[in-house]
């Protein structure tokens, strides 16, 4: 409690911006990739992932003057394939159609790095509170990235958005961006764009 | 798709057209990370294969022998997890008295292969395929090949890329992701093979 690290909104801001998962730590890359097709996709995907991760931060938190340091990622890994467990059932009870678009993709949410990185870095050291909050931030860090991305391949491969017409019958979607050569070219455009917008940025702090 | 046609079937298409890292997406954490020089991509190549083989054919007994008999199916990813993470600590444990050599050489890419989402990936693809005890056996070690095949030629890339003139904000990790969509392009070629 003694750094203004723990105030709610800065843990917040940071999982948000300064630690973006995708663009900024470069974490969970194949779910990014893989499953970008389209806006509602990247949604879903990035619900199913802050549940779990705001579930595991939480627990972790709680248990983490219980778990031996010499186990702690299995224990984590135990922990995280349980909320994706969770996860998993109901997005196969209530929203199918989810389900089968995100398919194979949601029980690997267990290895999405971002989440173990999280537990490690953050929840095994922070109180429940904040290890919430920290959830929560990263979270939607990383469901925004995901919607980006998507819409970005969505507009370009499909011409549609969330599924609605954009250009008229005319248009001729590039389908590439639709493959997975289109999601690789995407992010790694996206992510020079970020690059170059944050050292503008520095410098100009600098300049001050 | 019977007999040894069905077997080379398999072992093409999860080697070439459904490519593990390039079409289906999967495994790219170590894909990009451990790509920098073509020496450290074949050994993380080959501890890959080795695991995936063998965490293919050990989740395929564990999910007909112990989850389906039970009936308890829901359990699949948490028990799959465990699986893979025991295997490699045993794998890393095996290589370590019988051949330190080898272990040498593959370091801190054993422990990290738990985390390779092709991994755990093979192994719930083979269950919902239906695929029988040799398939899963053939799709795991194709699997892993096909990853090899992409790190390698990968790492071959990204060393002529570091000679090469890069505008500053791609520098690194974005000319690496564009350049494996590119790849993955000239992936597409072998779609009619099967």
């Amino acid at each position: 409690m003694n750094k203004k690290k723990t105030r709610p909104l800065a843990i917040l801001k940071n999982g948000l911006l300064d630690e973006n998962p995708t663009f900024r730590l470069l974490l969970g890359m194949c779910p990014t990739l893989a499953i970008t097709t389209a806006a509602i996709n990247g949604i879903g995907m990035g619900l199913a992932a802050t549940f779990v991760l705001v579930g595991s931060n939480v627990f972790v938190s709680l248990l983490r003057n219980f778990i031996p340091p010499k186990v702690r990622i299995p224990a984590f890994v135990v922990i995280i394939a349980a909320f994706v467990t969770i996860v998993q059932l109901v997005l196969k009870a209530y929203v199918p159609a989810l389900d089968k678009a995100l398919g194979l993709f949601i029980p690997l949410i267990v290895v999405n790095c971002i989440i173990i990185a999280r537990s490690e870095a953050f929840a095994y050291k922070n109180s429940v509170g904040a290890s919430f909050l920290d959830g929560i931030g990263i979270g939607i860090g990383f469901t925004i990235a995901l919607v980006l991305v998507a819409s970005i391949r969505e507009i370009l491969g499909n011409g549609t958005i969330f599924g609605a017409s954009l250009f008229g019958e005319n248009f001729a979607p590039a389908l590439g961006m639709v493959m997975p050569a289109g999601g690789f070219i995407t992010l790694g455009l996206l992510i020079g764009l970020i690059n170059k917008v944050v050292s503008v940025r520095q410098k100009k702090k600098g300049a001050h | 798709m019977e007999g040894f046609t069905g077997i080379l079937l398999i072992l093409l298409s999860s080697i070439l057209v459904n490519n593990f890292v390039l079409s289906r997406i999967l495994g790219i954490c170590p894909f990009l990370g451990v790509s920098k020089r073509v020496e450290t991509a074949v050994g993380m190549g080959f501890a890959v294969t080795f695991v995936m083989a063998l965490a293919s054919v050990i989740c395929w007994i564990v999910q007909k022998a112990i989850l389906d008999p039970l009936n308890i199916g829901y359990m699949q990813t948490i028990a799959f997890i465990l699986v893979i993470a025991a295997l490699v600590q045993l794998v890393e444990m095996a290589l370590q008295k019988m051949v330190p050599s080898l272990y040498q050489a593959l370091g801190i890419y054993l422990p990290l292969i738990t985390t390779n989402c092709a991994v755990l990936g093979v192994a719930i693809l083979n269950i919902d395929e239906g695929y029988n005890l040799i398939q899963t056996l053939v799709n795991g070690i194709g699997g892993a090949l096909g990853f090899m095949l992409a790190i390698v030629l990968f790492a071959g890339i990204r060393e002529r890329l570091e000679l090469a003139r890069i505008p500053e904000p791609l520098k690194d990790f974005p000319i690496a992701l564009i350049s494996a969509g590119l790849m993955s392009l000239a992936f597409l070629g072998f779609q009619g093979i099967v």
